[in-house]
């Protein structure tokens, strides 16, 4: 072998071997490709790859269930009946609640207050429990009789836990055996706030045995939650208002919301013990400029003691912050675990429309089956605390608006006061009822939410004034005049009331006409009345007579009641269309008025539309609210005398309105419309709508009238002062505009304008 | 070494021979060959054991392969200890979230492995058809991983969907054999029949440690909230009807149909005696003699009716699905296929996909024990929830269960919601309700009034007319209302004129010149504007007093979502061209009010330019014409809400006044602005204007009433 060949030869072999030792592996993956690329063309070929798979499952699974295996039935069926669970651990509504006492109706009983003991001292409740007493007590769940009733409230106080505590109870378990009802806790209810104590907290420590009972409960985790049971509440401090309470303080809806702080905290921190590294480590995320937040540790009465070499500086830090104005001032506020899950902060955090970012794992937040929190609040993860920052700098501008708005919502509507939090957790358990209808997420999560929307009324939200627009759909057409005889003035063939019928008869919309009688004058014969041609009349007598009675589900029936004037209000049957035209007998008014008046009323079907309107004012100098029914550049009321509304505030009245305000309007054989228009307010939050119409009705008020009456003006005054205070606010908002058809007063000829006699006939 | 230099050596002797020294570095030459060959023979052989190991194991494999032919076989020793799973388990503390830090949720499939035990023989589980399909369901979607160090979830390959099918002493086995079993963490167990003889729990039998499972058959015992995923059990029957239509309304002649075959005998009984009661109105079907699943009989005796199975559950309005030994059954799935309302009355039964979906809005719930009233239960419900329930059914059906992928991808979308709690649906989202165009959403939704301290912005939109608009902005000025005001410059050849040349007002003024001449301008949610309230006004609108804008502002708080404005138009249907038609005449109707000068909310200048749909914002800056049309559609469209006219209607300076020079432009004006409505209208996919009778005035407007005691007196002349 000559050199050259054998030094090509070595040269080779080397570079051989070096392509081995470096680029092998690329020979590896290269071969593999087109076998792949075939196999999955044969795939797409039609032969899927599963169709030669056997299925899971066969006939057997699926099978009649023989006598054989009826055996395993019995046992499968007692295994089903808690058989296999501790039963109380494992409380579900099927096995440790009565269904059977709540058949008819939902009723809440309430322990009448334990004897004064051998001190003679009252037995010790706290001010929270005792506003969560007199909700139920002054509610319509309210019953004295324990025999119908279907839930039971404690009157011993539950609310605080903590054994180190003032407002702790002692010697729960034995007040419990003294009970009657008890029952080992069966369709019971307890509320609670704070349970266990320093050190560990304990979630399921209430000192006593809750045995059967639905737990209301705070702070509580998935793990103690029984699922479908148990109800967790928000945790509230003590001035907490007992009704309305302070609306969200959400005042502007700015887009964007440029606050001067993106996130921020402010609250005290444990150095040591259980919840305590959350809060401890939350100093990393402070920068100062748009992240505050800021913690001490002087708090107890030993935290000089236990301080570690932050506490100094956090404390520093921490006093140049207000909490309040960060709450205004910021976008989100940071919800983190203190030593019980929840804290008063989610609440105040709510409140002012700072979004919660939770940072309190495994926490059921409050109402958790029915309210959507992902609308809003924000998830955080104790385990990734630092991921916070970049979780809320990464949230969209239009979130946050959305965001911002639904804790409004949801405040008004389920958080704003003891009523409404108590009243919740009874509709949620009420939803449990086999009988009751379901509300779905969309009625739950949006305004006017559950507790204004009874499910009684109609299953379908098709029915309900509120969410048309939502579900692209119009209120269904035509409506029904209610005509309300109270006066009963002599008829000659020209009276008012028949001069009314008649030109309720021409308008295009009208589905029937109803006449309620409660004039104490016998009712005019059928022939009477004038011709209402294919337009179905009606005539109701009200009052002594039997018809009137059953009709009221308020029992107001009494051997000395007189019938209510609130009976105007009542859902009757014949009322079939959406919109219910409420007139009084003396009412003045053309068909053009009725119909233009009607056309708005589609547009706006949540609200009362109608002619003659009134205003409130807060009277500085009486510290009271005054009612005027002089002419003035704003509304809050339009009197029911003359407007349309939707059927379904006919059963709001009569079916949720407080026992006591239907009382004062009894007592008074007035205010009914006033009492109409506060209700409609606080379900839309939103002012009545005023169309224009002839002067002269009822602004100079007729002789024959019970409104020429100094005394009936007083009344009024004194209804309305009577009605905010139950209601724990006042509901009615003012409006500066009213509403003309499109021509009105222009100077067009009058024969383009589509409703000519609005202002043929002016005054 | 010895043996191979004797060879070389014969060799060598056959031939020449060669000097000493090169033979010595011949042989060593050959030498260095002959390593050479062998270290090629190795690598060889190692490649082709490597590709080999590629394909029948997969292990740590960059690529996964779902070849069923190709499955590895593990030996097991059978699980002797009993255990179950951990009943404590939450979201927050058997969940590694560290291995989900990434931005998506990852999921890592094993490779398909058989399991066997090492004595018998005995296979833990063999492959089903349907597990198949939700390992390629997850293969294919987006949160496939092949990287099991980037994955946040871990599915085994192992088919625990049957618990009579598996062998629950090997399955346990089977899964701590697994890479990453780690006690189960993060591992996602796929189970529909769980259970079994005589017990039936609502669990599987097999230690599956902190795996989340995604059930077909929890009660609520056993379902870990937060945690567990519950699942429909799947039905093979399903499958070859979806292609068929469902039965229309009409036809579901029965208010309730029974094709259930395992009913407790309780249930049975039950249903049977109602039956009896109600023949018209319930469906009883029992199984014919051949025992195919796939046709029901009635249960008369003599004159039997054989019928085609799932397809009879169309002929009723309700479907029955009652407790049998294992709590949930495929038949839900096979009602919801034909359209047909769900009757469950099995209590405590985990509803599928139950943490997003709202089935109050599809399914009717019976408790066990009231099972004979169910039809007085039943005929309460009204026509109108029926129909609303019928279309839940068909939009839930064909979004969440229509096929074995649709189910497994919405179970992880349902993990994905948990683990990123940012990318989750809202409830809204999840159960849109009522599926017709109509439907909307109002993203500004709070109640209250909007505050009247705040005032409005005044936006006006100027190319060159100085003189106006400095009128305009001397007029602005003294509206107690107004905020500030922005001058949107949108000439590019001209600067505007300095802003010492301006009229001297007492409220903020700014300028901004644009870029380029767009109509879109006017609508950019500037950050300069920090009121809610915009009044976007052309630079001649100088006509509107005081008043009148301090009253349209007032209008707007209390209708803060609506376009609140002066001067309208209306849209009419022409029926002899067949399209629509723009009008501006002074009519008894509206149903725009043009942005010449109209207050709108500031989010709705944002969703202008950020979320107007299809190609409207560039056709229209392309046009130069509609943006007033564009902006009514689009806030129609979200709110289904008209707008607000404010005051009697004024003499605008407007391009469609009549005006006997410009008539034949007019014309053609009219004509573009006819085409736009038609245009948005097509992109809509309806017509969402709506059409108002009514403006809004003053209270006391017109009344006769002094003048001086009316708070908006200059209101509506000419």
């Amino acid at each position: 072998m000559q050199a050259k060949k054998r030094y090509i030869l070595v040269f080779v072999s080397c570079a051989f071997l070096a392509y081995c030792y470096f680029g092998g592996y690329r020979l590896k993956v290269a071969p593999h490709r087109p076998r792949r690329a075939q196999h999955e063309s044969a795939k797409d070929g039609g032969v899927q790859p599963y169709a030669q798979l056997p299925s899971f499952m066969g006939y057997e699974q699926r099978q009649p269930l023989s006598n054989e295996s009826a055996v395993a039935t019995a046992t499968a069926a007692t295994a089903v009946s808690g058989k296999r669970k501790p039963p109380v651990a494992g409380c579900r509504m099927e096995t440790c609640f009565d269904f059977t006492k709540c058949y008819d109706q939902f009723l809440v009983y309430v322990y009448p207050p334990e004897p004064l003991n051998s001190l003679g001292a009252a037995p010790p409740s706290s001010p929270n429990y005792q506003k969560i007493l007199t909700a139920i007590q002054e509610s319509r769940y309210h019953t004295s009789d324990p025999a119908a009733a279907c839930l039971f409230v404690l009157g011993i106080d539950t609310l605080d836990r903590d054994s180190l505590s003032e407002d702790y109870v002692r010697n729960v378990p034995s007040r419990l055996a003294r009970l009657p009802h008890w029952n080992n806790g069966r369709n019971h209810i307890i509320f609670n706030l704070y349970s266990g104590t320093w050190p560990d907290y304990a979630e399921h420590s209430l000192g006593f045995d809750a045995g059967e009972a639905i737990l209301a409960k705070a702070s509580m985790s998935v793990l103690q939650m029984r699922h479908g049971f148990d109800v967790s509440i928000p945790l509230f401090h003590k001035q907490f208002p007992l009704r309305a309470g302070a609306t969200g303080s959400v005042q502007s809806n700015n887009f964007p919301a440029n606050k001067k702080y993106l996130l921020a905290f402010k609250g005290k921190r444990y150095v040591h013990g259980i919840g305590s590294e959350t809060r401890n480590s939350l100093f990393h995320l402070h920068n100062g400029r748009d992240m505050v937040m800021v913690t001490t540790c002087k708090h107890g009465k030993s935290w000089r003691e236990l301080q570690d070499n932050r506490c100094d500086e956090d404390n520093r830090e921490y006093d140049r912050y207000d909490y309040g104005t960060l709450l205004q001032n910021s976008t989100f506020c940071l919800v983190p675990r203190g030593r019980r899950l929840g804290s008063f902060r989610f609440l105040e955090a709510l409140q002012a429309g700072c979004i919660p970012v939770l940072l309190s794992n495994a926490w059921v937040l409050p109402f958790e089956s029915k309210i959507d929190w992902k609308q809003a609040a924000i998830w955080a993860d104790e385990r990734l605390l630092l991921q916070v920052p970049d979780i809320v700098r990464s949230i969209s501008a239009e979130r946050i608006f959305a965001l911002r708005q639904q804790t409004q919502v949801l405040w008004e509507r389920y958080f704003g006061s003891i009523e409404k939090i108590v009243f919740t957790t009874f509709e949620i358990i009420r939803e449990r009822l086999p009988d009751y209808p379901v509300r779905s997420s969309l009625v739950w999560n949006s305004a006017p939410g559950a507790l204004l929307t009874l499910p009684t009324f109609a299953d379908s939200s098709r029915f309900m004034p509120f969410l048309l627009n939502a579900m692209g759909v119009e209120p269904r057409h035509n409506y029904t005049a209610v005509i309300y005889v109270q006066i009963g003035a002599a008829l000659g063939p020209n009276a008012a009331l028949y001069k009314l019928v008649r030109t309720i008869t021409k308008s295009q919309f009208v589905d029937r006409i109803l006449i309620l009688w409660a004039a104490d004058r016998p009712l005019p014969l059928k022939k009477r009345w004038p011709p209402t041609y294919h337009i179905p009349l009606h005539v109701i007598a009200l009052g002594g007579s039997s018809r009137g009675a059953a009709a009221s589900p308020t029992g107001q029936t009494g051997p000395e009641a007189r019938p209510s004037i609130s009976q105007r209000f009542l859902p009757y049957e014949e009322i079939q269309t959406d919109a219910v035209l409420s007139l009084d007998e003396d009412a003045i008014l053309n068909t053009d008025e009725l119909d233009f008046a009607y056309t708005v009323w589609r547009d706006f079907p949540e609200r009362i539309v109608g002619y003659p309107a009134r205003a409130h004012f807060w009277d500085d100098s009486k510290n009271a609210w005054g009612y005027t029914s002089k002419w003035t550049n704003y509304y809050s009321i339009v009197l029911t005398g003359a407007a349309f509304y939707h059927r379904y505030y006919n059963y709001l009245y009569t079916n949720w309105l407080s026992l006591l305000l239907l009382k004062t309007v009894q007592q008074s054989s007035n205010c009914e419309d006033i009492l109409m228009n506060l209700l409609v307010s606080h379900v839309t939050r939103k002012p009545p709508i005023k169309v224009t119409q002839r002067k002269g009705y009822k602004d100079h008020e007729t002789a024959r009238s019970p409104w020429n009456d100094p005394d009936h003006f007083i009344q009024r005054q004194s209804c309305l002062n009577t009605f905010a205070a139950v209601f724990g606010y006042m509901p009615l908002i003012r409006s500066n505009l009213r509403m003309d058809p499109m021509l009105y007063r222009d100077p067009v000829s009058n024969l383009r304008k589509k409703y000519r006699q609005i202002e043929l006939v002016g005054s | 070494m010895n043996k191979y230099t004797s060879l070389l050596g014969a060799e060598q002797r056959s031939k020449t021979m060669y000097h000493p020294k090169e033979q010595i570095l011949n042989i060593l030459t050959y030498i260095l060959l002959l390593i050479v060959a062998v270290c090629a023979t190795v690598l060889l052989c190692d490649l082709s054991s490597q590709r080999d190991g590629f394909f029948y194991s997969k292990k740590d494999s960059a690529v996964l392969d779902l070849s069923i032919s190709h499955t590895q076989e593990v030996l097991l020793r059978p699980d002797t200890e009993h255990r179950g799973q951990n009943v404590n388990c939450t979201f927050w503390d058997c969940l590694n979230i560290y291995k989900c830090e990434h931005d998506t949720l990852k999921v890592y499939i094993y490779p398909l492995q058989e399991f066997v035990d090492e004595k018998t023989d005995k296979v833990a589980s063999t492959l089903s058809s349907e597990y198949f399909q939700i390992l390629e369901a997850v293969h294919k979607s987006r949160y496939y991983t092949s990287n099991p160090n980037e994955a946040c979830l871990f599915l085994p390959s192992l088919d625990l969907l049957n618990q009579d099918v598996f062998d629950k002493h090997l399955a346990g086995p089977a899964l701590a054999s697994l890479n990453f079993w780690d006690r189960g963490e993060n591992h996602l167990i796929f189970n529909m029949l769980p259970g079994s003889a005589p017990n039936y729990n609502s669990i599987l039998d097999v230690n599956i440690d902190n795996a989340i499972v995604l059930g077909g058959g929890f009660d609520s015992w056993t379902y870990r909230p937060g945690f567990d995923v519950s699942i429909p059990v799947w039905s093979p029957l399903v499958h070859q009807t979806n292609l068929l239509p469902i039965h229309a309304a009409a036809h579901r002649k029965y208010l309730l149909v029974s094709a259930q075959l395992n009913l407790l005998p309780q249930n049975l009984r039950t249903l049977t005696d109602l039956t009896a009661k109600n023949t018209e109105q319930i469906l009883m079907l029992g199984l014919c003699d051949n025992k195919d699943l796939k046709s029901r009989c009635t249960l008369a005796k003599p004159n039997q009716k054989r019928l085609e199975y799932p397809r009879v559950l169309g002929r009723g309005k309700f479907c029955f699905l009652g407790r049998s030994l294992r709590v949930g059954q495929p038949d839900l799935v096979e009602i919801m296929s034909q359209g047909c309302i769900p009757v469950i009355a099995i209590d405590n039964y985990v509803l599928p996909f139950e943490d997003v979906i709202d089935w109050s809005l599809t399914a009717v719930r019976v408790r066990e024990s009231e099972l004979h009233s169910v039809m007085r239960k039943l005929e309460a419900i009204s026509n109108v929830k029926v129909v609303e329930m019928q279309k839940q059914v068909q939009w839930l059906y064909s979004n969440y269960f229509k096929d074995l992928k649709t189910m497994t991808i919405t179970a992880l979308e349902i993990l994905e919601s948990r683990i990123f709690p940012l990318l989750a649906r809202s409830s809204r989202q999840w159960n849109v309700v009522n599926k017709n165009s109509h439907s909307t959403f109002n993203p500004l939704f709070l109640t209250s009034l909007a505050p009247k301290s705040q005032g409005f912005t005044a936006v006006i939109l100027t190319y060159d007319r100085v003189e106006s608009l400095f009128l305009l902005i001397q007029k602005l000025a003294v509206v107690p209302s107004l905020q500030s005001i922005l001058v949107i410059w949108n000439n590019q050849k001209k600067m505007p004129p300095h802003l010492s040349t301006f009229p001297t007002i007492s409220k903020p003024l700014k300028i901004i010149q644009t870029r380029e001449n767009k109509l879109s301008n006017r609508f950019y949610p500037y950050p300069e504007i920090e009121t809610e309230a915009i009044l976007t006004i052309d630079d001649d609108i100088i006509m509107l007093t005081s008043d009148e804008l301090d009253f349209g502002y007032e209008v707007w708080r209390e209708f803060p979502d609506h376009i609140v404005g002066f001067p309208s138009r209306i849209h009419v249907w022409d029926n002899a061209t067949m399209r629509w038609h723009y009008e501006s005449e002074w009519t008894n109707q509206i149903s725009m009010v043009l942005t010449g000068a109209a207050f709108h909310h500031k989010y709705w200048s944002h969703m202008y330019t950020y979320a107007m749909p299809g190609d409207i914002k560039h056709w229209v800056d392309d046009h130069m014409n509609c943006e007033d049309i564009a902006m009514n559609f689009l806030v129609a469209n979200i709110t289904n809400n008209p707008p607000i006219k404010v005051t009697p209607r004024k003499k605008f300076k407007c391009p469609e006044c009549t005006n006997t020079e410009m008539l034949s432009a007019d014309l053609n004006h009219m004509r573009e602005r006819s085409a736009c409505i038609d245009r948005f209208s097509k992109i809509y996919g309806r017509m969402p204007l709506r059409t108002v009778e009514f403006r809004a005035d003053p209270v006391l407007f017109r009344d006769n009433f002094p003048d001086k005691l009316k708070r908006y007196n200059d209101i509506g002349s000419l």
